[in-house]
């Protein structure tokens, strides 16, 4: 028996399971519920569902913890200082900005 | 709002120089753009990708800031309105750049078999974030994979995660749904987490 057939078997299984036991869910469902569960949306029962899921679905578990590292990734690669974007701007950018203004003294909202 | 952004707090040196302003006054113009200028051109760097559009988006935003700086009532901070402004300025450059990919993030998408079930290769070790981005060539590979991501995807997991911008104000500010921005976000992590992988397993160090 392949290593790939047992994991195919034991999916077909564990699908049977998901999709036949009361208070589980797939890990399709699981995927859609993702994002509340994250932000803390999901009501109290669905919650519940969600995370007998996660302690049966060594899968679902590994990729959620995967997918909040990633989010981690995203959010501090921005913010390290040393990749930061560089705050400093040309000072021809800057003149420009201010004869922009400047050539179009009438454009002003009216009513100021 | 970005931390960054939000600590922005009116005071009076705030509400001088918007009475400048709105007077008119070139010393004003100039105070008040020097200000800003730095940050919302790297807001428009980061969602633009490119420095000469990023200097376009940030010159359009600051003269339609200056021009309707008489509508700025004060009931929102003054770097919070500047920044719904570069972002607005910013979808516009790249709406008329070219139309925004819709099809390419499904190869990304999670894998499900037919009875419903995650396809996920077991994961011997999960390398930390902190760990990643300890090394610069493996920042630089972490915002060049952020980059690869279908635009219309990409912009939603900028505003959200990196602008930090609610559900609400980036649906306002595409004009979708906000049911359309979760979804989008949903599949934008996904996606970004199958290109990071390989630094996540490991296989990069």
């Amino acid at each position: 028996m392949t290593a790939d057939y047992g994991r195919r078997l034991w999916r077909f299984t564990k699908g049977a399971m998901l999709r036949n036991l009361p208070l589980m869910i797939t890990c399709r469902q699981f995927d859609d519920f993702m994002l509340d569960y994250i932000e803390g949306n999901l009501p109290a029962r669905q919650r519940r569902v969600f995370e007998l899921h996660l302690r049966v679905c060594r899968e679902c578990r590994d990729y959620l913890a995967a997918y909040k590292e990633t989010m981690t990734l995203g959010k501090r690669v921005f913010g390290d200082p040393e990749s930061a974007l560089p705050e400093d701007v040309p000072d021809d950018l800057i003149t420009a900005v201010l004869e922009a203004r400047r050539s179009r003294p009438d454009s002003r909202e009216p009513g100021l | 709002m970005h931390d960054r952004l939000t600590s922005f707090e009116a005071n009076a040196e705030d509400e001088e120089l918007l009475a400048g302003l709105r007077a008119g006054s070139d010393r004003h113009a100039d105070r008040f753009v020097r200000t800003h200028i730095g940050w919302m051109r790297a807001v428009a760097l980061r969602l633009l990708k490119d420095d000469g559009l990023a200097d376009d988006c940030v010159q359009e935003a600051l003269i339609k800031a200056l021009r309707s700086i008489g509508k700025f009532e004060g009931r929102s901070k003054l770097k919070t309105w500047l920044h719904r402004i570069t972002v607005n300025q910013a979808l516009m450059k790249l709406r008329s750049r070219k139309r925004l990919e819709e099809d390419l993030i499904d190869p990304l998408l999670p894998d499900f078999d037919e009875n419903a079930c995650r396809i996920e290769a077991p994961w011997t070790q999960r390398v930390s974030a902190e760990q990643i981005l300890s090394t610069a060539q493996q920042r630089r590979l972490v915002l060049s994979k952020i980059n690869e991501l279908p635009d219309n995807y990409r912009i939603i997991l900028m505003l959200r995660d990196i602008e930090e911008m609610d559900t609400a104000e980036v649906a306002d500010c595409l004009g979708i749904a906000e049911g359309n921005v979760k979804v989008r976000l949903h599949r934008a992590r996904a996606a970004l987490k199958k290109l990071l992988e390989p630094l996540l397993r490991g296989d990069v160090l």
